[in-house]
């Protein structure tokens, strides 16, 4: 293959494969000049940057969905795009469609909500728009540098906008909270990839994959041809062991030319081969430690959740709605791909496994437990969306747990994460915007400042009662529906580790019935503050707080097209 | 014609209804709800009328394709056992929604409640899918929360809140259990005759295992000693109709469920025999004599209903015809003798504002009619012959002879001291001399007379006749028998 060649290949695989299904992604960059550059021009400055924000928002959902309607997604065929950076799939299609249309209503909410105003929206919309773009490309990694790339793309512009309320303190310090956190972490993930990458030689996610499976092998018959002549020159062996120990590491990288001059060149050969594979794994095993760091941060699972209730309190509500929905669920894919690629090896399969399981159960578990105690309503829900994640990391320890032994409950399960993530998408959004527009209603964001709502906003009221009491999972709201299917999954995997996670589960949603409950007894039957004047919301506010937990009774009582929606997007998943 | 769906949603579009009504016709309000609920009772009777009552089979299915992929479909159907417990369901909500008239805080909101309250627990009974099922037992909580959390007494919040805790906790395990049952099964369906095919090939011990799970979410309902916590504090809080839905009927929908489960899982219930017969006679004992140290008459009557679901509890574990059939009668009468209570506590707590039973005395001679009622109902609670409690107790430790013997004796310590307290409660309230704070009370008239009649005149006629309304579940009972043997 000449370079000519390799030109064109290079060329037409952009050209041909990749940008065509990179559309949306592209009309989200040209939105986000445009609405930089739009103030160049005169007479710029008096187009309102919200109408730039939906339009390129819009452009980009429509790009996105299915040309044959929503059902058709299983006739698309699955490629690597930009040379195997991203992987175009069917979840791919689906998380695209489900963050951009989150999106729209963003960035209709930021309007309603007046977050955005005229001086500032275009950076506004425009750091909306670039974490999205980032969180797409989470979605899509087939690349440890693209999961890198993602990760930081969805998070620096979250950064700025976790401070975008200028002049408040708690705003600045959440920001500034969220940026040294994030950026520890993501240093921390640097290198894990990197050591990952040193050992198997790539970051491309699929041929890792297989060189796993290849160093397993290796391993195997190492240590099948080291065990004899081991035990013969077992006295000589360990003479060298600390001369061996210290030189190892040079040895290491050129083992194979550089045969050994000292007297026994076979034994030591082997040596340093079964050493190596002793070490690989442990090296592999930190590496994918470290590379978890990253993705817990993004997904606030415990123990790197401490920036999520500061944070949460700190930014306005409609960030806070951004951050639980569309970053949670991107990282939740990333952490699904990362696992069942990977995972698809058996030996890293029960490790994975068993990692993501105990930060399941620790991220549940503390979630449940800290809510109780918080009286300002963004920091319980930073507390219950920490929870949350937990549950969805359950569908993701079964989902690897099935990976490669049964597809078809794989896909179960995998479709039940999808199906929680997407009934998630509206009962956050649901709640958020609820608190802010209270916020802009009665200037407060304390529980006990809502008591007695039921009286003076009961439409808005009733929204909020029934997305509290899907989070909890009671039927038969949607919630119910993506917490059954989740049990379903982790029955199927089955086994006494998953059982054990069922069980958590079973208890946890107990226990967050407790603070769930308080919030709607407050808003429902504690007696109206005297002082309170009336609380004036408007017309648009309401209806779109009712638009938007709307699904959350639908998709309660007839959640088969979204199941089905959900079920296709699994479809290319081995 | 549809004819369960009909029950079943009439009152939930009753309370639609009531949503778009102006708050200030409070009249209105009630007369819808008063008209949806007879429409339905109208209805339940037409069904009793139309039942094949020589059949234990399931009839009057309906059966709807819901959502197929998970296998869950909307099937309804009824049989002895359904049918009796919609009776109750329908006749009990007409009695509690008079018992509501006099309500004037926030009628709206408490009468659409209510409705949502009586759609979900006649759902209950009637479905014959576990999702449909389970939908309809946590449906339930919510209505319950919302009507014990804002008209109910002093501590309606711990009481609300402790009620809605406990009753999901234990649901949560049940919910666990149906799944269990869908994934251990070859077809994906969670219909339950379809179910009840499957469950041949399941192990004792994933029975039994299958089965705790069940019985955590029904014992919390029924309820069973040691889950019984919430009950006596919701009880006493909550407003006097809610009482007597509450016990009336919501408690039913334990017992209810220990017999589905049951059918479901034969091995899981024959390991759970003897627990159940012991928790049985627990409670029987236990929840007598926490009635005795009562002054509260609702206290009194909370504490009892544990005593007498604990012969729900024999009925069940005796695994005779003679112990099935006593415990769905049980369901029925105590259905009937304790809203009687409640509701004749609240008429007297309306005008004396207090419950106390050491406060009152002589009333018989200020209220006579009353004191004739509630010394019937306090007798027929207390399984005087003649009167309906004795039919099903009776009924109960027959059929638990049959099986465990002489052990059912112990179950004689708690009708004993049953009939000291409520003996005692007769004596302390309508005799001795009159009190003079009491000669303000009204004596029982009007519509809440008629409530009471209706009530008491069934207690005699099931006690005197009992033979109708144990053709009722006789032959289901029959059925259930030959499944599981």
């Amino acid at each position: 293959m000449n370079f000519q060649s390799l030109v064109d290949l290079l060329v037409t695989d952009t050209l041909e494969t990749s940008l065509p299904r990179f559309r949306p992604e592209l009309l989200l960059c040209a939105s986000m000049v445009l609405m930089l550059l739009v103030r160049i021009v005169r007479g710029g400055e008096k187009v309102p940057s919200f109408l730039l924000a939906i339009l390129g928002s819009m452009a980009a959902l429509w790009s996105a969905l299915p040309g044959g309607g929503m059902s058709s997604w299983a006739e698309l065929e699955p490629c690597q795009l930009f040379t195997g950076m991203l992987v175009y799939d069917t979840l791919y299609a689906y998380t695209r469609v489900f963050l951009l249309t989150f999106l729209v209503l963003f960035v209709i909410l930021s309007r309603l909500t007046g977050i955005a105003d005229r001086d500032e929206g275009q950076d506004y919309y425009t750091l909306v728009f670039g974490a999205t773009l980032g969180m797409c490309l989470m979605a899509s990694a087939n690349h440890l540098i693209v999961v890198f790339l993602g990760i930081e793309m969805a998070s620096v512009p979250s950064y700025v906008l976790a401070g975008i309320i200028r002049g408040r303190r708690r705003s600045s310090e959440a920001s500034l909270k969220y940026a040294i956190y994030g950026a520890g972490t993501a240093g921390v993930m640097l290198y894990g990839i990197s050591l990952l990458a040193g050992v198997l030689g790539t970051a491309h996610l699929p041929t890792m994959a297989q060189r796993l499976g290849a160093q397993r092998l290796a391993a195997l018959e190492i240590s099948s041809v080291v065990e004899e002549p081991a035990q013969i020159t077992e006295v000589k062996v360990e003479a060298e062991e600390e001369q061996t120990a210290a030189k190892t590491e040079d040895s290491d990288a050129d083992d194979s030319g550089h045969p050994g001059t000292q007297g026994h060149p076979g034994a030591r050969g082997h040596e340093v081969a079964a050493s190596k594979a002793k070490l690989t794994p442990m090296v592999l095993a930190l590496g994918g430690l470290m590379l978890g760091v990253g993705l817990a941060f993004k997904l606030s699972a415990v123990p790197f959740h401490f920036w999520c209730p500061d944070v949460f309190e700190g930014a306005s509500a409609e960030v806070d709605a951004f951050l639980s929905v569309a970053s949670k669920t991107a990282a939740m894919v990333l952490l699904l791909r990362i696992g069942l690629g990977l995972g698809i090896q058996p030996e890293a399969n029960s490790f994975m496994v068993l990692l993501v399981g105990m930060a399941a159960v620790a991220t549940c578990t503390f979630g449940n437990l800290a809510a109780y105690g918080q009286t300002n309503i963004k920091r319980m829900l930073a507390y219950s969306t920490i929870a949350h994640a937990g549950y969805m990391m359950m569908a993701v320890a079964a989902a690897i747990a099935l990976v490669g032994k049964d597809p078809a409950q794989m896909r179960v399960a995998v479709q039940s994460l999808l199906l929680y993530a997407s009934i998630y998408f509206f009962m956050n959004l649901g709640a958020f915007s609820f608190v802010a527009f209270m916020r802009n209603a009665l200037g407060s964001e304390e529980i006990k400042d809502y008591a007695g709502l039921i009286r003076s906003c009961p439409w808005m009221t009733v929204a909020m009662v029934a997305i509290l009491f899907s989070l909890v999972g009671l039927p038969p709201l949607a919630g119910f529906i993506g917490k059954f299917r989740i049990f379903q999954a982790l029955f199927e995997a089955g086994g006494p580790w998953m059982m054990f996670l069922l069980v958590v589960a079973g208890l946890n949603t107990a226990i967050s019935l407790v603070y769930y409950l308080r919030v709607a007894k407050t808003l429902c039957m504690d007696p109206e503050p005297e002082n309170r004047g009336p609380v004036s919301l408007g017309f648009l506010p309401m209806a779109y707080t009712l638009l938007v937990s709307f699904p959350v009774l639908l998709f309660g009582i007839l959640p088969d097209w979204l199941a089905d929606w959900a079920y296709q997007a699994t479809a290319h998943l081995f | 014609m549809p004819i369960l769906s009909l029950i079943i949603w009439i009152p939930l579009l009753g309370a639609a209804v009531i949503l778009f009504v102006p708050k200030e016709w409070t009249r209105l309000i009630q007369l819808i709800a008063l008209v949806c609920s007879s429409i339905s009772f109208a209805l339940a009777c037409y069904l009793l009328t139309m039942f094949d009552l020589s059949s234990g089979a399931l009839q009057f299915a309906e059966n709807v394709q819901w959502v197929p992929e998970m296998g869950m479909t909307y099937s309804l159907a009824i049989d002895g056992l359904s049918l009796s417990m919609i009776l109750l369901t329908t006749l009990i909500t007409i009695a509690c929604l008079f018992a509501s008239l006099s309500q004037t805080d926030r009628v709206k909101a408490y009468f659409a409640w209510f409705m949502l309250l009586e759609t979900a627990v006649l759902g209950v009974f009637a479905a014959q899918d576990w999702f449909l099922f389970y939908m309809f037992w946590e449906i339930t909580l919510v209505p319950m929360f919302f009507l014990i959390g804002i008209w109910g007494g002093a501590r309606k919040g711990p009481a609300s809140l402790s009620f809605f805790l406990y009753t999901l906790g234990g649901s949560i395990f049940m919910l666990l259990g149906i799944i269990a049952a869908y994934v251990n099964s070859p077809t994906q369906s969670f219909d339950m005759s379809v179910l009840v095919q499957n469950n041949a090939g399941w192990s004792a011990e994933l029975q039994a295992l299958i089965f705790f799970g069940f019985f955590l979410g029904m014992a919390v309902k029924i309820p069973a000693f040691p889950l019984h916590g919430w009950l006596p504090l919701a009880h006493v809080e909550a407003p006097v109709p809610v009482s007597m839905f509450l016990s009336a009927i919501l408690l039913k929908m334990g017992a209810y469920g220990l017999f589905r489960a049951g059918i479901l899982l034969p091995l899981g219930l024959e390991w759970f025999l003897p627990i159940l017969f012991a928790l049985g006679l627990i409670n029987i004992v236990y929840g007598a004599l926490m009635a005795w140290r009562q002054d509260d008459l609702k206290g009194m009557v909370a504490y009892s209903s544990i005593s007498h679901m604990g012969f729900v509890l024999l009925g069940v574990a005796a695994m005779t015809v003679a112990g099935f059939t006593g415990a769905i009668m049980q369901m029925v009468t105590h259905g009937i003798i304790t809203a009687a209570l409640f509701f004749l506590i609240g008429v007297l707590y309306e005008q004396a504002k207090t419950r106390n039973i050491s406060d009152f005395g002589g009333l018989s001679r200020q209220i006579p009619r009353y004191g004739v009622m509630m010394s019937i109902a306090l007798l027929a609670s207390m399984g005087l012959p003649g009167l309906a409690g004795f039919i099903s107790e009776f009924h109960v430790i027959l059929g638990a002879f049959e099986h465990w013997g002489l052990y059912v004796a112990i179950a004689s310590v708690g009708i004993l001291v049953t009939a000291a307290y409520s003996l005692r409660t007769i004596g302390f309230m309508f005799t001795g001399a009159l009190d003079t704070r009491w000669n303000h009370l009204q004596d029982i008239r009007g519509s809440q007379m008629l409530v009471g009649l209706v009530l008491v005149f069934l207690m005699v006629a099931i006690g005197v006749f009992p033979s109708p309304a144990l053709n009722i579940v006789n032959s289901t009972a029959t059925q259930m028998i030959e499944v599981l043997k």
